[in-house]
């Protein structure tokens, strides 16, 4: 067993249990950073198959910005705990079932249909770059798959940003290009106020010496 | 040098790797601790002066021993839990706000081969391991069972989710100009004195990044997640050394930030008039002047603006920099087609 292998089950150990504990973890937040951590040791599972673009990728997206709203979503919501386990042993059995089914499917289309798994991945020389050779592929082989995906995300976007969209009367909000291009004659108003003469002898000022300048 | 290395190679055997790993990894750390040591005197010294005050000027000759003598108070303190916080998250946030801010230097080279690790995708490295960094924050305002921290936390999670994306793109535009995602490729890419620095061509991208490197390490005038004036911030529970460890956090986080935009718009350690008297300087202290500046830059910031609120701060950061990062990289790529492209090289 030389030093790959061993950090490849060392991840996997932890891979495993990460997930199984977003299942079982009593809280759902722990949950949650049950996920980040498996998402963390798959990056690292992917840095060892040399996909360092893809594990940086997944490391920046899934962990730095879809986990972090995810949580944010999670820590709002007022969860009755309880309530949500309630069915936990009723359902268990059939849960289970679909559970097995899919490890089952999952280990025939990977064995059966004629496919080699296991075996260490090809070694790459020093200079390759996964990212090149990703780039490269996906601007070119499957350019119309990657442009419908992109497409399909611009349509999610634009119907997520529709959904939250309504339009509220009494709001009030700033146009700050108004803001920034006021000038002083817009807000401000000089008046010429000449001194008011007191009853004599009370010392006022002599008329016009508190005179605002123009 | 090289007979000192060979010497130790000798000595240490197989576990050659390991001790001089950890020993890089020390002369990062302890530099690095250092400097955010006086990076705090340095901002209440300048900020004193900005504001006609003197600042620290007690504990020591000029107050030099002031960060010393805080951080001993902060450890000598006892760090109190409270009733009802998730004890386990709340002692994992500080690490987890600490641990990126540390692990994203591993990549950040000082000089062409002054690097613990040069990986052929570190920028990439390093965006993802610094947006890591906000599970600390979010985590420490979840973890402390307060309403207050737990709304600096929420706002922490958005704003920096936000910038993010800014940031991202202004990258984007270095990594287009410079053709690599290897940091030391990118600073290799602006020799020539400083008309040749990616901050000229990519300047609209450049002070995205500036603004919203501040914005990410959660500076005033974006202090929003701890605006002391409302809610005191993510960490209102926190005591001790746990407190000072979100402080470390952030203070490294301001250095990393300072050091790459040197880094990616300002040519590292390449001297700004390729001539003799500045070609002697060696690069290390050209990429310590700029991060300095830029450091001071962050100061002379939080001396001058007054808060940024909620809705401006997500109106500047998806309505402005997003658009303005877009545009400009349409133009970076369209320019590289034509002729002129080497303007943007």
């Amino acid at each position: 067993m030389n030093f790959e292998t061993l950090v490849f089950y060392f991840l996997a150990t932890i891979l495993l249990f990460a997930g199984f504990r977003v299942v079982t973890a009593r809280h759902p937040v722990h949950a949650a950073l049950f996920l980040v951590l498996s998402f963390f040791t798959g990056a690292g599972l992917w840095m060892l198959l040399e996909a360092e673009f893809l594990a940086i990728t997944l490391v920046l997206v899934y962990i730095g910005a879809v986990m972090v709203l995810f949580l944010f979503v999670v820590m709002m919501l007022n969860l009755n705990i309880e309530k949500m386990r309630a069915g936990f042993w009723s359902n268990l059995p059939l849960a289970a079932f679909v559970g097995l089914l899919m490890a089952i499917e999952m280990v025939l289309v990977l064995t059966v249909a004629g496919r080699t798994i296991g075996g260490a991945p090809v070694r790459h020389a020093a200079g390759y770059s996964n990212t090149k050779e990703l780039g490269l592929l996906i601007y070119t082989d499957y350019v119309y798959p990657f442009e419908i995906a992109a497409v399909i995300l611009l349509v999610a976007i634009i119907a997520a940003i529709a959904i939250t969209l309504r339009r509220r009367v009494g709001t009030k909000h700033q146009d700050p290009s108004w803001q920034v291009s006021v000038k002083r004659k817009d807000r401000v108003r000089m008046v010429s106020m000449p001194a008011e003469v007191g009853p004599a002898g009370t010392g006022s000022l002599p008329p016009g010496a508190q005179k605002e300048g123009e | 040098m090289t007979d000192t290395i060979t010497l130790l190679q000798g000595f240490f055997g197989f576990t050659w790797p390991v001790v001089s790993n950890l020993a890089k990894i020390f002369a990062i750390i302890v530099p690095l601790l250092l400097g955010v040591a006086y990076l705090t005197y340095a901002e209440r010294k300048i900020i004193g002066y900005m504001q006609v005050r003197i600042g620290p000027n007690r504990v020591g000759p000029k107050g030099w021993l002031q960060p010393i003598a805080d951080g001993l108070k902060l450890f000598m303190k006892e760090i109190v839990i409270p009733a009802g916080a998730s004890k386990g998250v709340f002692l994992l946030a500080p690490l987890l706000a600490l641990g990126p801010a540390l692990a994203a230097w591993a990549v950040v080279p000082f000089g062409p081969e002054l690097m613990v690790a040069n990986i052929d995708a570190s920028l990439l490295y390093v965006m993802a391991i610094t947006s890591m960094g906000v599970y600390g924050i979010v985590l420490a305002g979840w973890a402390s069972n307060s309403k207050y921290s737990f709304l600096g936390g929420m706002r922490a999670a958005a704003q920096i989710v936000s910038y993010e994306l800014a940031m991202g793109f202004a990258l984007v535009g270095v990594l287009l100009a410079a053709q690599s995602l290897n940091l030391v490729e990118i600073v290799n890419g602006q020799q020539g004195g400083m008309f040749n620095w990616y901050w000229l061509p990519l300047f609209p991208l450049f002070i995205v990044y500036l603004i919203a490197g501040v914005a990410e390490t959660n500076r005033a005038p974006f202090d929003v997640v701890e605006g002391e004036s409302e809610i005191v911030g993510f960490h209102v529970e926190y005591s001790g050394f746990a407190f000072a460890i979100f402080f470390l956090a952030e203070y490294a986080n301001m250095i990393l930030v300072a050091t790459m935009t040197s880094l990616l718009f300002l040519g590292g350690w390449n001297p700004p008039i390729e001539v003799a008297p500045f070609t002697w300087i060696p690069g290390f202290f050209w990429l310590f002047a700029k991060a300095c500046f830029i450091l001071f830059l962050f100061l002379w910031f939080r001396a001058t603006f007054p808060r940024y609120r909620y809705d401006q701060i997500m109106r500047l950061g998806w309505k402005v920099f997003i658009p303005v990062t877009l545009v400009w990289l349409m133009v970076v790529a369209a320019a590289m087609q034509t002729p002129y492209g080497y303007l943007f090289h």
